[in-house]
């Protein structure tokens, strides 16, 4: 019988988990990391990767794969291709397609449209009927199907005693709650951040209180009932503030933000930009400063995309008609790369938000390099100089603010399994 | 009027005053003067664009806008078409870019838009070869009025540096406030703008004005007092608690305006709702410039459509400049 065999030599291994950085070979074999041996065997693929850094497979806890039911935006075969020429091996897919994963039967169609894709598919299941925030979805029968984590996400739970009962059921399924939060009275019919930029174009503006608002309702929640919770996508400084008290005080709070919100303001509208439109909107200055610092310090746990694909049909359109959301599977590393090149971030620290941290909160395998485990590794050439291009990428949706922009540092091996799904080296 | 001989207007489409600079405001005000001179003819009417199309595209209705442009085109000898859209067509499923690529079937030289998103006319303009003129998008810009009101004040002040201009009332939805203010400012005036504060919007001071607590203290030495029409439609949002509250702490009535210059003048982009935003006396008194708005838009429109058309005049050359 052949085996596979791929050796990494003389990469900087970064694998926060195990508290190694350093240059070192890693050894992979039939699909999981074996230790080394003395000798290589002439079968091995071996690959010098001086100057680059080996980490454990990157994880994007929160995306949008859009199938089924919007498959003109993405597919889970575009989505996880994206993916993986982002350097991620796996994506939590939040379930807001058409019909919402709320139920056992679309949670087993995701999985097996995501066998044989480029990225392992984790799926997250509604935590209402339809994310319509009005009956309990069924938790457990998800969950034996493979769903991960409970979200309602792209609209808020906005009745506190469901989401009460939300997050006392998942406790008896030891499942993580995820939160979208926003006050809806707050944000309706808002399209940005309320402030100087909203102003001066006339548009509705949504303050930061929409969303720490209700970020402090779930820590409250999370205190009553004991439950996981996750903040989705955390935008602002009132929220960073709320739960790094929460956490201080024990609990159990975890939360993400998404690299828009670290590397562009309210001003990134400009003349009306859709591609700058998402939900949280992009925030001031000083907010963008007090994530990057939350990030530093472990506030935010954890850096996701919300990768949101949509189509010119919904951006090409009035601002305030304009869909939500940007793609950001190809983009997110190169901009977290940033924080590391500035200074913000070790990269100990950055594998740490993007790989370990995710896998830990989702309860899910990877985030480490351990002999005996799957091979899920990235090898990120920190200094490749690129300039991104919407048209060539992989997914389906070009809506990103990022086209054109000009980075230093990607992804430029990805392996999921001990197979390669991207290779640019 | 003090612009320099090598000045050029090289805007092809009006999205706002924001675009304007102190020299192309002089300029339009400047060119918008000599067009004045036409209305007061009895053959009210030259060939400078003649030959030219141009479309009134109004997805708001808006009479009075409306007309004023259609007055202004006609008075030039264009081709005038107006096109009541409506945004409910969206949900029809054809989208403003649809509607742009129709029109443009038509050759137009100068779209007119009015439309109740901010930003529409940006994105027509990316669709769309024809010049195109902003009458009002959102709570975005108006600057056709803007450009009227400074017009309006000029023919009564010798220039609005070391003007105080008080804009009173509903700041927050106003595309006439934020053109207002920022045409204002950028000839020297000095704009405080003063209501409830569920009507002053978030760091309206980054657009160059000064936020007053009170009326009174706008009103306070002003040298001209802009009210703003209050939506009737907002009352459904909970700004106000009512009209007649509204017109009791917040209103521009004789009593408060004692406290402006002897002066002052007294403007409303209109319509008025009488005894809300401005008490009938004072709508009417002697201060009061409200119909010189009007007939100043006319006037500005004019300006605007020569200038974007390249200030050309059409082959015959027998323009009214
Ligand atoms: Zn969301």
């Amino acid at each position: 019988m052949t085996t596979e065999m791929i050796i990494l030599q003389n990469g900087r291994i970064v694998d926060p988990a195990t508290g190694k950085d350093g240059i070192g070979d890693v050894w992979i074999e039939d699909g999981v990391f074996i230790a080394s041996r003395p000798e290589v065997p002439e079968r091995a693929f071996c690959l010098d990767l001086s100057g680059k850094w080996v980490t454990p497979g990157l994880i994007d806890m929160h995306v949008h794969l859009r199938e089924p039911g919007h498959e003109y935006k993405e597919t889970i075969e575009t989505g996880t291709s994206a993916a993986a020429a982002g350097g991620f091996t796996a994506v939590a897919c939040m379930p807001n397609t058409r019909p919402v994963n709320d139920n056992a039967a679309v949670t087993r169609f995701i999985l097996e449209k995501a066998a044989g894709c480029a990225a392992r598919v984790y799926p997250v299941g509604a935590i209402s009927r339809e994310s319509m925030g009005e009956h309990l979805a069924e938790y457990g029968e998800m969950k034996s199907a493979g769903a991960v984590a409970l979200t309602d996400d792209g609209m808020p739970v906005v009745d506190s005693q469901l989401m009460r009962r939300a997050m006392e059921y998942a406790t008896s399924h030891d499942l993580l709650v995820m939160s979208h939060a926003e006050e809806m009275s707050l944000s309706r019919n808002g399209c940005m951040n309320e402030g100087p930029v909203s102003t001066r174009l006339g548009l509705r503006g949504i303050p930061a209180a929409a969303e720490s608002i209700m970020v402090y309702r779930e820590i409250a929640l999370a205190e009553l009932t004991g439950a996981r919770v996750h903040i989705s996508h955390v935008s602002s400084e009132p929220s960073v503030a709320l739960i790094r008290q929460a956490k201080l005080r024990g609990v159990r709070v975890t939360a993400e933000t998404a690299p828009h919100y670290f590397s562009l303001t309210e001003e990134d509208v400009g003349n009306y930009n859709t591609h700058a439109k998402m939900n949280p909107p992009l925030r001031s200055e000083r907010d963008r400063q007090a994530i990057r610092q939350a990030l530093a310090d472990g506030t935010l746990d954890a850096i996701a995309t919300d990768h949101a694909p949509h189509s010119v049909l919904e951006k090409d359109v009035e601002f305030s008609y304009a869909a939500n959301g940007i793609i950001g599977l190809e983009t997110s590393l190169p901009l977290a790369l940033r924080l590391v090149h500035e200074g913000v971030l070790s990269p100990v620290q950055l594998v740490d938000r993007m790989s370990c941290a995710p896998a830990r909160i989702l309860g899910v395998g990877g985030g480490r390099i351990a002999c005996g485990e799957p091979a899920d590794l990235t090898v990120v050439d920190p200094d490749r100089l690129f300039t991104y291009s919407a048209a060539t990428g992989r997914s389906k949706a070009r809506n990103t603010p990022f086209d054109g922009w000009q980075f230093r540092g990607k992804a430029v091996l990805t392996i999921r399994d001990g197979r390669i799904t991207h290779r640019d080296l | 009027m003090g612009v320099k001989s090598d000045y050029r207007f090289r805007h092809r489409h009006i999205f706002g005053m924001e675009q304007l600079s102190e020299p192309d405001i002089q300029h339009v005000i400047a060119t918008a003067r000599s067009f004045r001179e036409i209305s007061a003819r009895s053959i009210k009417k030259v060939p400078t664009l003649r030959g030219k199309t141009i479309v009134n595209l109004f997805f708001e209705p808006s009479t009075r806008t409306r007309t004023s442009f259609e007055i202004a085109a006609k008075r030039m000898s264009a081709d005038t078409f107006n096109i009541a859209a409506s945004t409910s067509s969206a949900t029809k499923g054809e989208t403003l870019v649809d509607t742009a690529r129709n029109i443009e079937a038509m050759s137009p030289d100068i779209i007119v838009v009015r439309h109740s998103c901010s930003g529409a006319p940006q994105l027509l303009a990316r669709h769309i070869a024809a010049s195109i003129i902003n009458a009002g998008d959102g709570a975005h810009e108006h600057p056709s009025q803007g450009l009227l009101d400074i017009m309006t004040i000029l023919d009564h002040k010798k220039e609005l540096a070391g003007l105080k201009i008080a804009i009173i009332g509903d700041i927050a939805h106003s595309r006439v406030a934020v053109s207002d203010i920022i045409g204002f400012s950028k000839l020297g005036a000095k704009v405080c703008v003063a209501g409830p504060a569920t009507f002053i919007p978030a760091a309206v001071e980054r657009l160059g004005a000064r936020v007053c607590h009170a009326v009174e203290d706008a009103i306070d030495g002003a040298d001209v007092v802009m009210a703003l029409r209050i939506q009737k439609e907002r009352q459904n949002d909970p700004l106000i608690p009512s009209l007649r509250e509204y017109a009791t702490y917040f209103g521009v009535n004789r009593r408060r305006l004692e406290q402006a210059k002897p002066d002052v003048l007294v403007m409303h982009p209109g319509p008025i709702n009488r005894g809300v935003e401005l008490s009938p006396d004072v709508a009417d008194g002697a201060s009061s410039v409200i119909l010189e708005q009007v007939r100043n838009g006319v006037a500005v429109r004019m300006a605007l459509l020569y200038l974007v058309m390249g200030g050309e005049k059409s082959d015959d050359g027998q323009g009214g400049v």
